[in-house]
């Protein structure tokens, strides 16, 4: 009898793979035909069956691959399982001290953040304490839309986004600045002199931030009405005008964050070529024109990650600095999602509305910074992880 | 062509030195915005009541005294505020940082093989919460509400400084180090002990500072989850006293006239400001190189 010219497989486990071989077909070795075709079926009457087909010629074996695969997952040694619970007894019996020492951070991390993450339910029942979470009755989307609804909803988001686009225009050229002027200077003292005290600020608390703010801005006694009328002009309420709350947030934290921003386009800086510099003396060019054509290309990737960055925080104003901020004659313009979240669920004890809001800003961060990564790959090949 | 050089240096620096004197009146003019209300505020609070107020301090102290830190001191407020806020950022920087390097440790090996896995467990915490509700929930249901142990264990690791240290590690410690060590027969707990940490000093300093001045600026888990006035720390007495105004009745029982009261309280903020940025701009000075250090090591791979 000629023997077959074709060998074909079919279903899930296939000839080459070694655990195939050695287990799931014991009576199939290297010196069996490897004319032979098997063809894996799951229609029992075919099982076990071996014909030769006429026509072709060709022997064909009719295996179970529903059993064939569940020996290939569960059987005997080499199979998925047992290669699996083997390799990672190795690994365990090899470094258990190390998965002893992550434990604790694992196990904080479980409590801390992915507990509350499920306890987010919450937004979606009516929360009574004392049926706890579990025991509430479910309430579907009715807090959404009860916010969505809400003539707060559209204040909340035109507050948060307006104070964050703020900030980011106005903000974010200026520790670039910082960083490509002080590039320029030669004096090592004066150079490590700006940058040690315009750094400083970062480290002062929020609540003497605000209150150093306040201070200044105080209507009678604060140092900037007093030289407004020293100058001649009209003594202004700052903080009791809403219409003046996001420029003193936003040149506030201007002063407070420019110099610690600035680090990262300095140590930017000082990684371009010098040989760069060199080349444009020598082709003429100018400070200025340094600056153009040879400073700001190099440190644009920093500037665009960093953009990205910014852009993926535009809806997670922080709750510290605005609360402090906030009084009843501006509450207009400084009520954003986080504060408002406190004072419903904290103050107010509407748990479950509160969580809505909450997790509705979580989610919408969430989506943001997503986004903002997949754009980063793919117009730089940057992203943030 | 040096000469060339030479001439077209010397043509163009007219015009360089016009652009350098931009440069410097832009970071001078930075230095002194930066650097003026934080000599204000210190030489107000050493001025006099009545100078504050009517404005004569411009820049140095006028009439210099220091009778505000005088009352602040005697307050009792303040003086349990700055207490308690020294013993939750040391109690709490040290929970941090054991819990930071645990994690730390662990992921930087190589030949640990959840590293991926874990380290995606980690840094999701970064991109997603479940809020505050049921976060407050989670701490009340464990009993921590109006205790100190509800502002050092919740918020007991930044995945951003464990992410530092893990980098930390895997640069300064050479993988032929842990073979050798694994050959002597050196358990993971005693290579951990005896040479991880010992090579990681700079870093475990670095990550220390950073924790221990997020709490002792930090008011907002006091602000949520204490009740009980003995136990604040110092950003909420702050608070109470700067932001909303509720001075301390006995610090200035004696003042007179209402001019007088008003004078007071100016002076006592401007004296709490000091007294409570004075341990942060203290260290400064000395720590700021290695805060920038760990920002760098942050940003290499944040």
């Amino acid at each position: 009898m000629p023997k077959a010219e074709f060998v074909l497989y079919l279903g899930g486990v296939l000839k080459n793979d070694p655990l195939f071989y050695n287990n799931t077909m014991p009576n199939l070795n290297e010196t069996t035909p490897k004319n032979e075709l098997y063809l894996h079926t799951i229609i029992p009457p075919m099982y076990n069956k071996t014909w030769t087909d006429r026509n072709t010629n060709w022997k064909i074996v009719c295996c179970n691959t529903a059993l064939y695969g569940l020996n290939f997952i569960l059987g005997g040694e080499g199979s998925l399982v047992a290669s699996f619970l083997k390799e990672w007894k190795k690994e365990f019996k090899k470094r258990w001290q190390l998965y002893v020492i992550i434990l604790l951070p694992v196990l904080y991390v479980i409590i801390f953040n992915y507990i509350p993450m499920g306890g987010a339910i919450l937004a979606f029942k009516d929360y009574n304490i004392r049926e706890g979470i579990f025991g509430s009755p479910w309430a579907g989307f009715k807090y959404f839309n009860q916010f969505f609804h809400s003539p707060y909803f559209w204040v909340l988001i035109k507050n948060t986004l307006s104070l964050s686009f703020f900030f980011l225009i106005a903000g974010f050229p200026m520790p670039i600045l910082l960083a490509i002027a002080l590039n320029e200077v030669s004096n090592v003292r004066f150079k490590k002199t700006v940058q040690l005290v315009t750094y400083a600020p970062y480290f002062i608390s929020t609540v003497v931030m605000v209150a150093l703010v306040m201070q200044f801005l105080s209507p009678r006694t604060g140092i900037v009405n007093i030289a407004i009328s020293a100058l001649g002009g009209q003594e202004q309420n700052f903080m009791g005008k809403a219409s003046f709350f996001s420029t003193i947030y936003v040149l506030s934290g201007i002063w407070q964050v420019t110099g610690y921003n600035a680090i990262i386009y300095i140590a930017s800086l000082s990684s371009i070529d010098p040989s760069l510099y060199e080349a444009a003396t020598v082709d003429g060019a100018s400070r200025l024109q340094k600056i153009i054509h040879v400073d700001i290309p190099g440190i644009l990737p920093t500037i665009i990650i960093l953009l990205i960055l910014e852009a993926g925080k535009l809806m997670s104003v922080g709750f510290e600095k605005v609360f402090l901020m906030q009084n009843d004659l501006n509450l207009i313009n400084s009520e954003i999602i986080s504060t408002y979240v406190y004072k419903i669920g904290l103050l107010n004890a509407q748990f479950s509305f509160s969580t809505a809001v909450g997790l509705f800003n979580s989610v919408v961060n969430f989506i943001l910074i997503l986004s903002v990564n997949k754009m980063a790959k793919r117009w730089g090949d940057i992203s943030l992880w | 062509m040096v000469e060339n050089v030479l001439v077209k240096k010397i043509n163009q620096s007219a015009g360089d030195r016009v652009f350098m004197l931009f440069i410097y009146l832009f970071l001078w003019s930075a230095l002194i915005m930066v650097l003026y209300p934080l000599i204000y505020v210190v030489s107000s609070s050493l001025s006099s009541s009545h100078a504050v107020t009517s404005g004569q301090v411009w820049l140095w102290p006028v009439e210099p005294n220091i009778s505000a830190y005088i009352r602040i001191f005697q307050n009792k407020q303040v003086l349990t505020g700055y207490k308690n806020s020294i013993i939750y950022a040391c109690i709490g920087t040290t929970i941090n940082v054991c819990i930071t390097l645990m994690a730390a440790y662990p992921l930087s090996r190589k030949d640990f093989k959840c590293s991926g896995l874990l380290m995606k467990f980690f840094t999701f915490t970064m991109l997603f919460s479940g809020g505050l509700i049921p976060i407050y929930l989670v701490v009340k249901n464990l009993g921590m509400i109006d205790t100190m142990w509800a502002l050092v264990i919740p918020n007991a690791m930044q995945v951003y400084y464990m992410i530092i240290a893990k980098t930390f590690f895997n640069m300064s410690i050479p993988e032929e180090l842990y073979e050798a060590s694994d050959l002597d027969g050196c358990s993971e707990f005693g290579i951990l002990w005896h040479i991880a940490l010992p090579l990681s000093k700079p870093i475990i300093a670095v990550i220390s500072l950073m924790y221990a001045i997020g709490h002792w600026n930090s008011y907002f888990n006091a602000l949520i989850y204490l009740k009980t006035q003995t136990l604040f720390p110092l950003q909420i007495i702050l608070r109470n006293i700067l932001i909303q105004n509720n001075v301390d009745l006995s610090m200035i029982a004696d003042m007179k006239t209402a001019m007088e009261l008003e004078g007071m309280r100016d002076l006592l903020k401007y004296a709490l400001i000091v007294t409570a940025s004075l341990p942060i701009l203290a260290i400064y000075p000395f720590a700021q190189k290695y805060f920038i250090k760990g920002m760098m090591i942050g940003a290499v791979k944040g």
